[in-house]
């Protein structure tokens, strides 16, 4: 061994030679594009197009019907069947209302900033695997317009430029309530785009790969919703967040805002900004559903039905929209039972809760990889029949005791707290102790607030007592 | 040899890429400036993806576009919606000697620009085909220069945590609160139930109209003291004589 290689050693505690054990694969797409000439990709940008298109039409009657369920009343039934044309209706009034520009409007930003949100909403898609590969007009090619080897990073970065869109609408309108609207929310997406890019991190972790096509192959055993369902819980709550959905919709709270970035747009531009929230929506659940719930893949018990049939072919289609509904639903769900939260509430949970503890978790989930891929030792120990890596057991007791320490400690403080504010008020009470009048709580009793008045024994010895 | 694509590519985005950087320079409000500035990263991100580095760009858009010039925006957009820049001059020939120096400085990078010279085009086929972009990048940053990744982290770190300390203002003495002034209140014996609140009329309802004292003066504690200094207060007069007009037909009503 060389100098040069033992300090290396030394300084990074990775042991050279067994580098030699990482898998040897590559982390470039799985999905094969070679047989997919120009034209098919034109033709698979449209078909993507348009069901984004007739799932926004959806959704919204869907939420619009499912809110109404929840709240006891029957939701839009006049339009077509079941009311199922009531946005077609809805979109149609829309571009048929005047377009109004404000006089304070900045004319050239305040139109550019729906066409930002509107077409950054539909590019994030292009790397989405909606199935595997099939046969489309004499060719084979996967049900995916276009993967990279950072796809995963890509739909970060487009969220990130789409949030222009909101921002500018903002400033441009020459108006209070846009600014602090668009204001919120360049802080609100920012802060929680950190969390989400953490959360995201364990999935790249295990699968080795920012790929999603090799992500949705990574996970045909074990979907990652169970090794990593910290992730999980942490994607969900910030997808919430980066959507401007309730109960974190703070950038348009009409209760506050009166509509927020978006109260001064009408017409056909506010239509843009509106179909904008509807495909993030599914942008950000495709992606929940590509890196933890398998993407196309069938479910595990349908999956081994005649050796995998359903899992070939134009299936993928199938199980990927009953995923992805399952998160529109999780959505509309959030908006029907949750109210808003406070804006320092939501800062405070994304800065000082979900990016620290995320942090700890992908620093856990690098060191059980690390013993998987045999970084820390690959000696075995026998236990029910089975081999287990010492490597990957002594990781695991560790991260499971420091949980299990820190709720201790937590609850622990929890109970004190609990018990601080449970404590019975005081049985007597002298009402000017302060210097003020404070009225007794139930139950109490009054002392008599001068020894002159009242001719009781000792009041002032309680007035220490009594305070507070 | 670079294809046809990648050609069509950069003389479609490599002007646009200059229109903006120019607008920078010249744009006159500050957050078309940081449009333009965007709209460059943007670019930037395309060309490195063009030029086979897909990481690379895409970072560059993700940290630059996404999250560097988001926060400059923020800021922009706080310190005034119409704030444009100034235009007098603050120093005398400050002008004339930024020509100058951006002038020396554009004729040193094209001589030094003109006389490098290409080897042979290597491309990163081979890299990117093998154990991909990203894995060849992090054994690179991980494993050659893990030393110069992190004492440049350690840096960016400190600078960071030194530009809080420098831009943190401690404050001397608690901040009164709303006890404290009610004490105050009391104790000094002036205005013991607070400010009175300003004028709401008939006809009008305002915090630029001063409410009206009892023998009819305007009360000048009535109104904030940012709208006294900005001269936004109106007057109350309309609003009084349009009451007495109303009171004078009531009675005219009454005396018929």
């Amino acid at each position: 061994m060389s100098n040069a290689t033992f300090a290396l050693e030394a300084l990074t505690g990775i042991p050279q030679h067994l580098a030699a054990l990482a898998p040897a694969t590559t982390d470039n797409p799985k999905a094969d594009f070679s047989d997919t000439p120009w034209w098919l990709s034109l033709v698979k940008a449209l078909l993507i197009f348009v069901y984004l298109l007739l799932s926004t039409l959806l959704v919204i009657w869907f939420e619009r019907r499912v809110i109404g369920r929840m709240q006891q009343r029957p939701g839009p039934n006049r339009t077509g069947p079941f009311g199922l044309l009531q946005t077609l209706a809805d979109g149609m009034k829309l571009m048929l209302k005047e377009d109004i520009t404000p006089a304070a409007a900045d004319r050239v930003v305040y139109s550019l900033a729906p066409l930002i949100a509107a077409t950054m909403a539909f590019v994030s898609f292009a790397i989405i695997p909606i199935g595997p590969d099939v046969w489309m007009f004499g060719h084979h090619t996967p049900l995916q317009l276009t993967d990279l080897p950072v796809a995963v990073l890509l739909v970060l970065a487009v969220a990130g430029i789409g949030v222009y869109g909101i921002v500018l609408a903002g400033w441009s309108s020459g108006s209070t309530y846009p600014l602090v609207g668009g204001l919120r929310s360049s802080a609100q997406v920012i802060s929680y785009e950190i969390a989400m890019g953490l959360a995201l991190v364990a999935v790249f972790l295990y699968s080795g790969s920012m790929s999603t096509s090799q992500i949705v192959a990574a996970q045909s055993s074990l979907w990652y919703i169970l090794p990593a369902f910290f992730s999980f819980v942490v994607y969900v709550i910030t997808m919430v967040g980066e959507t401007n959905r309730l109960p974190f919709d703070l950038a348009e709270g009409e209760g506050e805002l009166t509509g927020g970035f978006h109260t001064e747009y009408s017409s056909m531009r506010f239509a843009m900004f509106y179909l904008a929230e509807y495909i993030n929506m599914f942008t950000v659940s495709a992606l929940a559903t590509t890196m933890f719930l398998g993407g196309w893949q069938a479910p595990p018990g349908i999956a081994a039905i005649n050796s995998g049939m359903f899992n070939h072919g134009w299936w993928g289609i199938l199980w990927f929209t009953i995923k992805l509904w399952i998160f529109m639903w999780f959505f509309v769900w959030l908006r029907g039972s949750l109210p808003r939260v406070r804006y320092d509430q939501f800062m405070r949970l994304g800065w000082k809760f979900l990016i620290p503890v995320t942090l700890a978790w992908v620093v856990a989930v690098a060191f059980i990889r690390g013993a998987q891929l045999g970084y820390l030792g690959d000696s075995t120990v026998g236990l029910v029949g089975r081999e287990f890596p010492v490597a990957t057991l002594v990781i695991v007791g560790v991260i499971a005791a420091l949980a299990l320490g820190a709720t201790w400690v937590w609850e622990g403080k929890q109970a004190d707290k609990v018990a601080r504010e449970s404590a019975p008020p005081p049985e007597r009470i002298d009402p000017y102790a302060g210097g003020y009048p404070v009225p007794p709580m139930p139950g109490q009793e009054l002392v008599e607030p001068s020894p002159a008045i009242s001719g009781s024994p000792t009041p002032v010895a309680l007035k220490e007592d009594t305070r507070g | 040899m670079t294809g046809l694509g990648e050609q069509i590519l950069f003389w479609v985005l490599g002007p646009i890429s200059v229109v903006a950087a120019l607008g920078l320079l010249f744009a006159k409000k500050a957050v078309h400036a940081a449009i333009c500035v965007a709209l460059v990263m943007v670019n930037l991100g395309i060309f490195y993806l063009a030029e086979q580095a897909p990481f690379l760009g895409v970072i560059q858009i993700f940290v630059y576009t996404g999250a560097v010039m988001m926060l400059f925006l923020f800021v922009v957009m706080l310190i005034g919606v119409d704030s444009s820049d100034s235009l007098v001059e603050t120093l005398r020939g400050q002008r004339w000697a930024a020509l100058l120096l951006a002038l020396g400085l554009a004729v040193l990078i094209f001589t030094a620009v003109g006389t490098v010279t290409f080897g042979p085009m290597q491309g990163l086929d081979d890299v990117n085909n093998g154990a991909g972009n990203v894995s060849t990048l992090a054994s690179l940053i991980f494993g050659q220069y893990v030393w110069a990744f992190e004492i440049t982290s350690a840096l960016l770190i400190t600078a960071a945590m030194g530009a809080m300390v420098l831009a943190h203002r401690e404050r001397l003495g608690q901040r009164p609160g709303q006890r404290v002034w009610a004490e105050r209140r009391v104790r000094s014996g002036r205005n013991v139930a607070g400010l009175p609140a300003p004028g709401v009329y008939a006809r009008s309802n305002a915090v630029d109209t001063p409410a009206l004292l009892p023998d009819g003066t305007p009360s000048e504690l009535s109104v904030s003291r940012v709208l006294v200094a900005r001269e936004q207060v109106t007057t109350p007069v309309p609003y009084i004589t349009s009451a007495e007009d109303v009171e004078g037909e009531i009675e005219e009503g009454y005396e018929r």
